[in-house]
């Protein structure tokens, strides 16, 4: 009889199969706009805590020296967008990641190759990825001062390490796990070792590696953040660490939310990969 | 008897292969020559299989003599298609010839899969891929083709059409096969000569003379399955089945 309460159930509800139920009014069958207003009230939580957020600041309630409000942040990004440091900062930041993405990335997989292709190779080295795989290694920063200075390398060095160990792990299990009667079929084909690798056994380790490869990326953001803490002269850490001297919160709020905007960026990226790397699955996947 | 024996493609001389103190293979003598459909047939743990995987080169802890001349092609039980590979690519694999491309298209045209040669083989039915198993099998031109029992998941309808694409690619390349399968019926259909396997070693043997296409219902294939069936342990319906399943026909 009262529409809201109707309409509140209508937006619970997944657009309901079959006839609708007797005694209630029919209705157009159309899920996508409401779909899309259920969407939109997902947004009403967040958007009423920002709102708090910045009544609360504007008022004096929350003081700026705590956390800055919503406006002066957005204000806040602007300028340093404009100005060119927020640009410079980012660039520094992945670079220092891409490159220790690169490298950590290589030496994971290619140990991985060695130890998963052969008994010896495991043997050799397995044990040592294993140790070193339980050293903390954040407790490494230390060493790595003390080994690298206070340049580019610690840090790059931190990330190849943090990236390296989920993409060893992950690709030493994919090179396992490759079904054996696949490599009995390449013995039937005559396939030498050159080809049984490279038709057989990396790309039934791919899908596994691509987990690696998730893992690691947001490991890698890890690592660069609490490398970025240490000691930086330049960088999103740096520009953090600098804005804590000045008390500047908005700038330290702003270098969080873009560490998370370039964390799920790069995931996405991993996933597209994904999809268009592992076409072949969608036969039992769907698609 | 054989008037006239053409070139051996196989010859297998007092093969042996044990699985810890079980002996599967014991002392066994096999000819295959050129051109013959050979069906293997055996109960379950009979060494079938062991033997087939033997000729394959698969199994090199095998004693005794074991001499394959030409090309070997194996389709196994489970299509065993690389599934990220797209069927004609899972035909050309292993094809070294610059025309590799060209000769797999021929192979699934006359596995009639023309259709499917983009597809993933995920999305394949049981048929489709054992087809296509099949095409990368006769691709490769063979001399020796080994099917090890690769019906047997098929429905039935599906297996008689591809029993009779099995004879026609046989017919217009002529390999020599051995067709490891459990199946009576099967081996009586397809093949020249029977095998049987027992105790490790060929216990009964039986050549075929009937033309093909070959009906079940053709006299010497009823006389012949009931013996079949006698020396598999099985014995026709309604008569007790023999202490022990002959040996004495063992040709040699």
């Amino acid at each position: 009889m009262s529409s809201p309460a109707l309409e509140v159930q209508a937006a619970r509800e997944p657009a309901p199969p079959g006839p609708p139920a007797p005694g209630r009014p029919p209705r157009p069958p159309a899920p996508r706009p409401s779909a899309r207003r259920k969407a939109w009230r997902r947004w009403i939580s967040p958007l009423v805590v920002v709102v708090l957020w910045q009544v609360a600041s504007a008022t004096g309630l929350l003081p700026e020296r705590l956390l800055a409000g919503p406006a002066t942040i957005a204000a806040t990004t602007v300028d340093l967008v404009t100005d060119g440091t927020l640009p410079t900062a980012i660039a520094v930041s992945l670079q220092r990641v891409a490159i220790g993405f690169v490298l950590g990335g290589l030496a994971g997989v290619l140990l991985a190759l060695v130890a998963g292709l052969s008994r010896a190779g495991e043997n050799a080295v397995d044990p040592l990825m294993q140790m070193l795989r339980a050293l903390p290694f954040f407790g490494l920063i230390p060493l790595f001062i003390l080994w690298f200075g206070i340049g580019e390398t610690p840090k790059v060095t931190l990330v190849a390490l943090a990236v390296s160990f989920p993409l060893y792990l992950n690709t030493f299990a994919g090179v396992r796990g490759v079904d054996g009667k696949l490599a009995e079929l390449a013995r039937t084909l005559e396939l030498g070792r050159a080809a049984l690798i490279r038709h057989i056994v990396l790309p039934g380790a791919l899908p596994q590696t691509l987990v690696g490869l998730r893992q690691s990326l947001g490991v890698a953001w890890l690592a660069l953040i609490v490398a970025e803490q240490v000691n930086a002269d330049a960088g999103l850490g740096y520009m953090i660490n600098d804005a804590r001297e000045f008390l500047r919160t908005d700038v330290i709020v702003v270098g969080l939310l873009v560490y998370s905007a370039l964390g799920l960026l790069t995931d996405a990226v991993v996933r597209l990969l994904e999809r268009r790397a592992l076409s072949w699955r969608s036969g039992f996947l769907g698609e | 008897m054989e008037e006239r024996l053409p070139r051996r493609v196989a010859a297998v001389r007092g093969l042996t292969r044990r699985f810890g103190d079980r002996t599967v293979l014991d002392e066994l003598d096999l000819d295959v020559h050129a051109g013959e459909f050979i069906a293997l047939l055996g109960r379950s743990g009979s060494g079938k299989s062991t033997l087939l995987r033997a000729l394959a080169g698969l199994d090199r802890d095998v004693e005794g003599g074991l001499e394959v001349t030409g090309t070997v092609a194996v389709a196994f039980q489970e299509p065993r298609l690389v599934p990220w590979k797209r069927v004609e690519a899972n035909v050309a694999l292993g094809l070294a010839a610059p025309d590799a491309a060209a000769r797999a298209r021929r192979a699934l045209e006359e596995v009639e899969l023309t259709g499917r040669a983009g597809a993933w083989p995920l999305t394949l039915s049981g048929g489709e891929a054992q087809r296509a198993s099949l095409a990368r099998a006769l691709v490769r031109e063979p001399e020796l083709l080994l099917l090890d029992e690769p019906f047997s998941a098929l429905d039935a309808l599906t297996r008689i059409t591809v029993h009779r694409l099995v004879l026609r690619l046989w017919a217009a390349h002529r390999p020599a096969v051995l067709l490891v399968t459990h199946d009576v019926d099967e081996a009586l259909v397809l093949a020249d000569r029977v095998l049987v396997l027992d105790g490790g070693r060929i216990a009964h043997e039986a050549a075929i003379s009937a033309g093909r296409p070959r009906h079940r219902d053709h006299p010497e294939l009823v006389a012949l399955r009931a013996r079949l069936l006698t020396a598999l342990g099985v014995g026709p319906e309604g008569h007790p089945v023999p202490d022990r399943p002959l040996t004495a026909e063992a040709g040699r």
